[in-house]
């Protein structure tokens, strides 16, 4: 069974490429077939983080619109050959989006793929709701920071009534994934608390990834960062993440200043 | 000086009006119709009081004393008889009913219980309070004039709960929260733990910045005394 699940945030800036990126891959090393779908018309960036631009010839407004079949448009990736990208278009803006089209979309992927993430651009407007609207998880990005925190709740009610699901009376699940943790911030008390976002956003914890260069410098090479450096500590929280996604229990681990030192999270994964 | 009070002329107004009457329609033996009459009454005594009853005598011949007998036997179950109907008017004394004529039949309806089952079902009383299970989050807006408010988790920072009576929050206020929108000076607003942005009550309001610091991420009430807001810890 397919799921669909999109990584959203409200506020920008705060990782939902390089998660949709780093998920997508750490979830096709443990065998899924995976979609990665950049809803980020006119403002791409999956594909340089995934380091297939040079290969873009049709994107998700081209299949939209029907100028090309999705199979036209779906890039395989170089590294994986179960992770595949539907790129956005750069040269078009978020109103050539439409809804049957984008379910229409999703409906296919479904068939084809036992994952497809959904990258969403920033914001709550058009392009936001069109790629939450047919999930059925989704994963929100969250730096411990007060505005990036109220933004995700402002975005968690919107899964709550904006989705298909929630029209229908069922529930999206949905998953917190904190970003950019820096665990020196953390202990200077520079930073919101892992247990002030979960008491905040009242959802379960997926994982907590730490501020990493690794991140920058996967970007930079277009690479997912739990295929560019799998044994760096943000690509093991990723892994750890997909994992949970696949419904495995893993140990939740809060990164520690110094290395070696894990702390694990008060024995619980949400409120 | 000499005025006359001319009496001014009363104008007599008629209306008319029609009742549904029963038609009794005696059969010979009128001993034997009356023992009908008896059962139906011993099945409902209740049956004819205050029903105009009309004698229908057309199908049968009787003379002006047995007429006189079969109202007395009547009256004696406490039937009252309006008019007769059938005969000729000679045979009718001035102590007797008037006759009647241009009686049109009708269905008659059981009244008592048709009218209960006409009367429209009492329209549902307006719920006055409003559940909220799930967390209020930023951007959402909670209006419900009619009365209470609960909500079950927090309401986010952003969020805003109007309500036309009081606010009681299970979770952290870290929102909004309107009461007595309406002029209910007597709303209040409940927190479990008060972060809120701005507390209004009846159109007096406090932001965050002039909520007491000490009252922070405790339980508190406020309410209204008099014009100035009171906010309170609750334990």
């Amino acid at each position: 069974m397919a799921k669909v699940l999109v990584v959203t945030s409200g506020k920008g800036g705060v990782g939902k490429t390089t998660s949709t990126a780093a998920l997508g891959a750490a979830l096709a090393q443990n065998g899924e077939s995976v979609v990665v779908v950049d809803f980020d018309v006119g403002l791409r960036n999956l594909d340089l983080v995934m380091g297939a631009e040079r290969r873009v010839v049709f994107d998700l407004i081209n299949v939209v619109q029907g100028v090309a079949k999705l199979q036209q448009a779906l890039i395989r990736d170089k590294r994986l050959e179960n992770l595949w990208l539907l790129p956005a278009s750069q040269t078009r803006d978020k109103d050539a989006l439409t809804d049957e089209g984008i379910g229409r979309i999703i409906g296919e992927l479904r068939t084809r793929f036992d994952w497809v993430l959904c990258d969403s651009p920033a914001g709550i407007e058009r392009g936001a709701m069109l790629a939450m609207r047919y999930a059925d998880e989704a994963v929100i990005v969250t730096n411990p920071e007060v505005s990036s925190v109220r933004d995700s709740d402002r975005i968690i009610g919107m899964l709550d009534s904006k989705t298909v699901k929630a029209e229908r009376g069922e529930r999206v699940t949905k998953h917190v994934l904190i970003t950019r943790y820096d665990p020196a911030r953390a202990a200077r008390g520079e930073m919101l608390s892992i247990q002030d976002i979960l008491e905040i956003l009242a959802t379960p914890l997926l994982g907590i990834i730490p501020e990493s260069q690794d991140v920058l410098r996967a970007s930079n090479v277009g690479s997912p960062v739990t295929l560019n450096n799998a044994a760096s500590a943000p690509a093991r929280a990723y892994t750890d993440a997909a994992r949970r996604l696949m419904g495995e229990t893993v140990d939740m681990i809060v990164p520690a200043e110094r290395r070696g030192l894990m702390n694990r999270l008060l024995g619980r994964r949400a409120a | 000086m000499h005025a006359t009070a001319e009496a001014t002329r009363q104008l007599v107004r008629m209306r008319g009006r029609s009742y549904v009457a029963f038609v009794f329609t005696p059969e010979i033996p009128i001993v034997g119709w009356l023992a009908e009459i008896d059962t139906t009454l011993a099945r409902s005594p209740g049956f004819f009081v205050g029903k105009p009853v009309v004698l229908d005598l057309a199908a049968l011949d009787l003379s002006r004393a047995a007429i006189t007998h079969l109202i007395n036997n009547l009256e004696e179950r406490n039937i009252r008889v309006l008019g007769i109907e059938g005969v000729d008017a000679e045979k009718l004394t001035s102590s007797m009913p008037p006759l009647l004529t241009g009686g049109r039949s009708c269905v008659i309806t059981r009244s008592e219980p048709a009218e209960k089952a006409e009367q429209k079902p009492e329209p549902k009383p307006k719920p006055n309070s409003l559940l909220l299970e799930n967390p209020v989050r930023s951007g959402q807006s909670i209006v419900f004039t009619d009365g209470d408010v609960t909500v079950l988790g927090s309401v986010g920072s952003g969020a805003e709960i109007v309500a036309g009576g009081s606010i009681h929050v299970y979770g952290t206020l870290r929102g909004r929260a309107m009461a007595g929108v309406n002029g209910n000076s007597s709303a209040r607003i409940y927190c479990q733990k008060i972060e809120a942005e701005l507390l209004a009550i009846d159109g007096y309001y406090q932001t965050a910045e002039e909520i007491d610091a000490s009252l922070r991420n405790r339980p508190a009430q406020a309410w209204l005394q008099g014009d100035t807001m009171k906010i309170t810890p609750l334990n």
